[in-house]
């Protein structure tokens, strides 16, 4: 897992040096997320629309965007389009827009996101769309912890708990940092735990770059009939010694000697 | 195509009805209402089907993004509230998720323009048909009474893509006739011929330019009537085929003089045939309480100051 992990980490850094812009520090931090969803949890066809099981595919919803270089990453490196693309990422006519975009028709982007607070209302609206037609599919929603500022967020989780979705799993990114510095200096947001089973939720707080708690999270989440939520405790630029736990990475593409730098720690 | 009879109706009881009407053919659609089911008449639908029908509670944002991501799981979707909230309280959510994903949500707003009346300026959507119409992707719809309604709903349930719909608070007078009149979503509706000059307009203001239209008739001014109950895409060519006729054109709509039906003119006049234009509605200020005839004479939206309005312009040239 670790060695999927960094190539993919390595993946993301290449495209944003590439590009000159994008957003090194919350993808990192959700790499590992990625990884084990897709390599053990996700049912997703490969062959996306084009397999005749599509319709029953579980649904993945990047709600933080910014993140996309890592679905990217993640997404061709489990074979859903080539990697040859990844260097198009945030260059004019690429599908791998800066944001996920469901308009170019990229095989594993469900819908577009990138205006952050919006990813699980979209998702809770898909669950019900599922149970309603009867689709025993999951839909997985990650959020940033920053994201959960937004108030659209709260109000979704207040709608997922009326409704009882337990078809849907609510993933937190949680690296602490945001743009302009730490989450709990700029408007906390502990204790998330507290806040998140006050709305209803069963929540699992887990260290998000550990692969066997990761896992066991999304078995319980999956076998869950409740609302379920799952803190991933991270670290921002997970990976690149100089890039971690520094918000100044958020959205800074690193130069020819900082890539250099920090595949070199990846390898 | 006129209508004979002399009613008044309610067009959020005939939402509600042309929706459960749907709903019975129609296993795919889905309601979707921000608490306030009992005004919009969208709890017709929730009491015939409930399990279709989700209240998101007073949170416009979850009900727009609920709304597309029902859509994306393959739903026809109506969502439903009062246009002050369905438009600029979530118009980032109606942008960057339904209209950027082209997802397959009807927003059916209603108490659209001043005509809410008593509530005052801060439910009085003036400005939502500009919000809208200058999202890609988005088609809209306002409708003048109660035939056209039931169609646009009907056409709406079976054309895919994001759409706005904006229903008045008021009841109106039927000016359609039920067996005669077909929505077509492609062209500007001429209503009535004439050579002196052009109005166009749309939702209740139809009923006020008619009025004003038989008033000009008596002192000897024709008006060519344009009904435009499709904002966007706009069919300039109707437009311009009269404005070439008459020289002159003026347009009335329940709404802020600046980005509706107005502006659609003017851009669309500025481009292919510049013809000086009379855009009446309310001006760039906000709305007050009153009675909501009495709003209409205030803000000069009734058939006599209309055509007042109309022969000041006539003389000033």
């Amino acid at each position: 897992m670790k060695k999927i992990a960094d190539s993919i980490r390595q993946d993301i850094l290449k495209m944003i040096h590439n590009a000159k812009s994008g957003h090194p520090g919350g993808s990192l931090s959700c790499v590992d997320i990625l990884v084990v969803l897709y390599k053990k949890i996700l049912n997703v066809p490969v062959d996306w629309d084009k397999s005749p099981d599509f319709k029953n595919r579980d649904r993945f919803i990047l709600s933080k965007g910014h993140a996309s270089a890592a679905l990217y990453a993640t997404l061709a490196h489990f074979g859903y389009f080539s990697k040859s693309l990844l260097m198009g990422f945030r260059i004019l006519g690429s599908k791998l827009q800066g944001h996920p975009s469901s308009k170019v028709g990229l095989a594993g982007i469900e819908v577009s996101t990138g205006s952050l607070g919006q990813g699980l209302s979209i998702g809770a609206g898909v669950a019900l769309a599922l149970r309603l037609d009867k689709i025993k599919s999951k839909v997985f929603v990650l959020l940033g912890d920053g994201e959960m500022q937004e108030g659209s967020v709260w109000e979704s989780l207040m709608n997922i708990n009326n409704q009882k979705l337990s078809n849907l799993v609510v993933i937190i990114d949680k690296n602490n940092l945001q743009i302009d510095g730490s989450v709990c200096d700029i408007k906390s947001l502990d204790p998330l735990d507290k806040k998140l089973e006050a709305f209803g939720f069963k929540v699992k707080s887990i260290d998000g770059h550990n692969y066997i708690e990761l896992e066991n999270a999304f078995m319980e989440a999956k076998k869950a009939n409740e609302p379920f939520a799952i803190i991933a405790n991270t670290i921002k630029g997970k990976g690149v010694s100089f890039m971690e736990n520094n918000p100044s990475w958020h959205g800074k593409a690193p130069n020819d000697e900082q890539l250099k730098l920090a595949l070199e720690e990846l390898c | 195509m006129l209508s004979k009879v002399d009613e008044i109706k309610s067009p959020r009881n005939i939402y509600g009805q042309t929706l459960s009407e749907l709903g019975e053919k129609n296993p795919n659609i889905v309601v979707l209402d921000a608490d306030l089911s009992c005004s919009t008449q969208t709890c017709k639908f929730r009491d015939k089907f409930p399990n279709r029908f989700f209240n998101c509670g007073i949170a416009e944002q979850d009900l727009i993004t609920t709304a597309a991501g029902l859509a994306y799981g393959g739903k026809t979707v109506f969502a439903s509230t009062f246009a002050m909230f369905a438009t600029a309280r979530c118009l980032d959510q109606i942008r960057n998720t339904i209209c950027y994903s082209k997802l397959n949500v009807k927003i059916v707003a209603t108490h659209g323009g001043i005509t809410v009346g008593e509530d005052g300026a801060s439910h009085q959507a003036l400005e939502d048909i500009s919000f809208m119409r200058s999202i890609p992707d988005m088609k809209v719809i306002v409708p003048s009474d109660c035939t056209e309604v039931e169609e646009v709903i009907r056409y709406a349930a079976q054309t895919k893509g994001p759409m706005y719909i904006r229903i008045p608070r008021t009841n109106l007078k039927t000016i359609f006739d039920k067996n005669e009149y077909k929505f077509n979503p492609r062209v500007g509706l001429k209503i009535k011929d004439g050579k002196d000059l052009t109005i166009v307009t749309n939702g209740e203001t139809l009923g006020e330019v008619l009025i004003a239209a038989q008033k000009l008739s008596q002192v000897g001014i024709e008006a060519d009537i344009l009904h435009y109950p499709v904002v966007k895409p706009f069919d300039f060519i109707s437009l311009v085929g009269s404005a070439k006729k008459t020289k002159k054109v003026i347009v009335v709509e329940n709404h802020s003089i600046i980005g509706g039906l107005g502006s659609a003119v003017c851009e669309s006049l500025s481009e292919n045939y510049p013809t000086k234009v009379l855009r009446i509605g309310t001006e760039d200020t906000f709305g007050q309480s009153g009675e909501q005839r009495q709003l209409m004479e205030f803000y000069g939206l009734t058939g006599t100051k209309i055509y007042e309005k109309i022969i000041k312009f006539m003389d000033v040239r």
